[in-house]
């Protein structure tokens, strides 16, 4: 038998019955386009956020205050506030006596004020960091300078701003040489920073933040003596585990810790960070994967369902097609290709639905100004293609023997 | 004399239905030339649509002998039927039987499809088949463009597409009115006329006089078999061939 022949039946039956044809596929056409939304989405986001944390470096280590599991997250991640790392702690990590095998540095204190310029009020994430600062993040001042080691040390009254506020505070004029408020301390405008883009999902990037030197952050501003947390740049990734054992060494022996379980303190890679990341959002991606599987089955059970009422509104086509000369596995063909077909087209139209929305989640998501990439992988679309078919297969299956065993003879009675 | 088309031996047909046993058909014994035109006759329940259905291979006997050009039929495996059926046996139903949603010549071309030698000239076959049954411009209709009678001969052209040796029609004027089953009869009679065996089915005297034998049936046993006297031949104007 030709394949064309059961093609064009399928296609005149599902045009004859259109809602009922519609409502059919719906099951498939959702599933599939949640697959590939879900991939893509997740492939997405897993991108953005990689390349947010690569970005800043693949040889940095952290450090931050309070202990930890090395699986588990940092109580310092938890929101929970500790004081135990400090700026001398900071010096001690970047001197080469201490941990050889770094070669730059950063300290940070993190918060949240209103920054003043001339009648605007904005408010704003602050950083209060150390001179090397753009060196730890891999980044540039686009134009002015960062503030140096003797205004980090003397409690120079300097910001360095974000790309974005150039806009939000000083409405677009250069901001180099202005005086800005902040908790009515004046700072003087001494560098923008280069655009680096949203690391999205809510956290202030780099653009929208205020960078003054670490001691007057704590002292004029948040009023402490500790340091949120320090990133140390290894001279080489190889060497990432040493410097990690002398740093774990050097803050031991300044906070006098004998027993590690008292360590005060975390040492986390960047590699390490990385993988975490990439475990959270593959389990995450493969439970939403999980659910879209289940809308796919769901969708397969309604096509066997419509393919068994099928074979029964059609048993004297049956019949007749038998009395004319189909054998079993004829008419076993007929139904198959009819099922598959159906979900075929539902997958297709998943496919196609999928991929126009994964697009418009980018469109929507890069004009929230996030770098958020669109990608949907061919092996998805692939994937999601031979799934519908097998679906299409496997639940038609039993429809199409169902059909393919009945009696010429009494189909052909069937009222 | 060369073997008949059709050699029946003391047929019959038991169906089990929950250990309830009912015979429809016993005893079945007659033969069927190449080029006859038999009518089997009966009333409801007599028992002539089981013994269509086994002669065209849509069922099996329970027991005795059915031999189809020489071969007994008996033995044969769901496709060896299925393959006898498409390529030596036509089939016209009372109700048509045609495909919905789909157009005439693909209904004609529908026995092709399963024919596995079929292939090039489909096309000039199905065509010849509308023609002898006065159906070419209705070609690229669908089914239900068509009237009772226009369906029945749709439904002739199908069963003559693949030119099988003998045709089955079950009470192929049963759903139409006097003057569509009147041109019916009349393209049986003219297959006939052009050499092909004809199997008709029908309750109806008047419409069994068409064929050139009566077998007829009553309680499933087959009680008289005679050629008919008074032979009707359909046309302009009834009349009866002396």
């Amino acid at each position: 038998m030709k394949l064309t022949a059961p093609l064009k039946i399928s296609y005149r039956n599902l045009m004859a019955a259109k809602f009922r044809s519609f409502l059919t596929v719906l099951g498939i056409i959702i599933g599939v386009a949640a697959v590939i939304i879900i991939m893509a989405i997740g492939q997405s986001a897993q991108a953005l956020i990689l390349d947010q944390v690569s970005g800043v470096g693949s040889n940095l280590i952290g450090v931050l205050p309070g202990a930890s599991s090395s699986n588990g997250p940092p109580a310092a991640a938890m929101g929970i506030v500790i004081t135990t790392l400090t700026y001398d702690d900071f010096l001690a990590l970047t001197d080469g006596r201490n941990v050889s095998e770094v070669s730059v540095g950063a300290g940070y204190v993190m918060g949240t004020q209103t920054a003043s310029w001339n009648g605007t009020d904005l408010t704003s994430s602050f950083v209060g960091t150390t001179a090397n600062y753009p060196e730890v993040e891999d980044t540039s001042v686009a134009s002015g300078r960062f503030f140096t080691h003797d205004e980090e040390t003397n409690m120079g009254r300097v910001a360095v701003v974000g790309s974005n506020l150039v806009q939000d505070l000083f409405g677009g004029a250069s901001p180099l040489g202005k005086t800005i408020k902040i908790k009515d301390q004046n700072f003087t405008v001494i560098g923008v920073l280069a655009k680096r883009g949203s690391s999205g999902f809510g956290v202030s990037s780099q653009d929208d933040s205020i960078y003054i030197p670490v001691i007057t952050a704590q002292k004029l501003i948040l009023g402490t003596n500790y340091l949120g947390f320090i990133r140390l740049k290894a001279k080489d990734p190889s060497v990432i585990p040493e410097a990690m054992a002398d740093i774990t060494t050097t803050l031991r022996e300044r906070h006098h810790i004998n027993d590690p379980s008292n360590d005060d303190f975390s040492v986390r890679d960047q590699a390490s960070a990385m993988t975490t990341i990439k475990q959270v959002t593959d389990v995450l991606r493969y439970f939403l994967l999980a659910i879209g599987t289940i809308s796919l089955i769901v969708g397969g059970v309604g096509i066997m369902n419509i393919m068994l009422i099928a074979v029964t509104q059609r048993i004297r086509e049956v019949g007749l097609r038998k009395a004319v000369g189909a054998k079993n596995s004829d008419v076993q063909t007929q139904f198959l290709i009819e099922s598959v077909f159906i979900s075929l087209l539902g997958g297709i139209i998943g496919i196609v639905i999928g991929v126009v929305v994964s697009f418009l989640v980018s469109v929507v998501a890069q004009a929230l100004s996030y770098s958020w990439p669109f990608l949907v992988s061919w092996q998805s679309i692939v994937v999601a293609t031979l799934v519908s078919m097998a679906i299409g297969i496997v639940f038609g299956l039993y429809p199409a023997r169902k059909a393919s065993r009945i009696s010429p003879m009494e189909a052909l009675r069937y009222e | 004399m060369s073997t008949p088309l059709i050699i029946v031996q003391n047929l019959c047909k038991t169906y089990d239905s929950e250990g309830v046993k009912t015979t429809v058909l016993c005893g079945a014994d007659f033969t069927v030339a190449k080029g006859e035109f038999i009518s089997i006759m009966g009333p409801s329940g007599s028992g002539k649509s089981t013994l269509m259905q086994i002669l065209g291979l849509l069922d099996r006997p329970s027991d005795g002998k059915y031999l189809f050009e020489g071969e007994d039929t008996t033995n044969f495996g769901d496709d060896k039927l299925a393959n006898f059926r498409n390529r030596k046996i036509g089939f016209v139903f009372q109700s048509f039987n045609l495909l919905p949603r789909t157009t005439v010549y693909e209904n004609v071309e529908l026995p092709l499809l399963y024919d596995s030698k079929s292939g090039r000239d489909n096309k000039n076959k199905v065509l010849a088949a509308l023609s002898s049954v006065e159906m070419s411009h209705r070609e690229k209709y669908f089914s239900n463009q068509l009237s009772g009678g226009e369906k029945q001969r749709v439904a002739i052209a199908r069963a003559l597409v693949n030119n099988p040796d003998v045709i089955f029609a079950d009470e192929p004027t049963g759903n139409l009115d006097s003057k569509s089953g009147l041109q019916v009869m009349k393209i049986l009679q003219h297959l006939n006329n052009e050499g092909h065996t004809v199997i008709l089915v029908t309750h109806e005297t008047y419409t069994a006089e068409h064929a050139k034998r009566i077998l007829q049936m009553k309680d499933g046993h087959i009680v008289g078999d005679e050629p008919v006297k008074n032979r009707r031949i359909a046309g302009d104007g009834e009349k009866f061939l002396k």
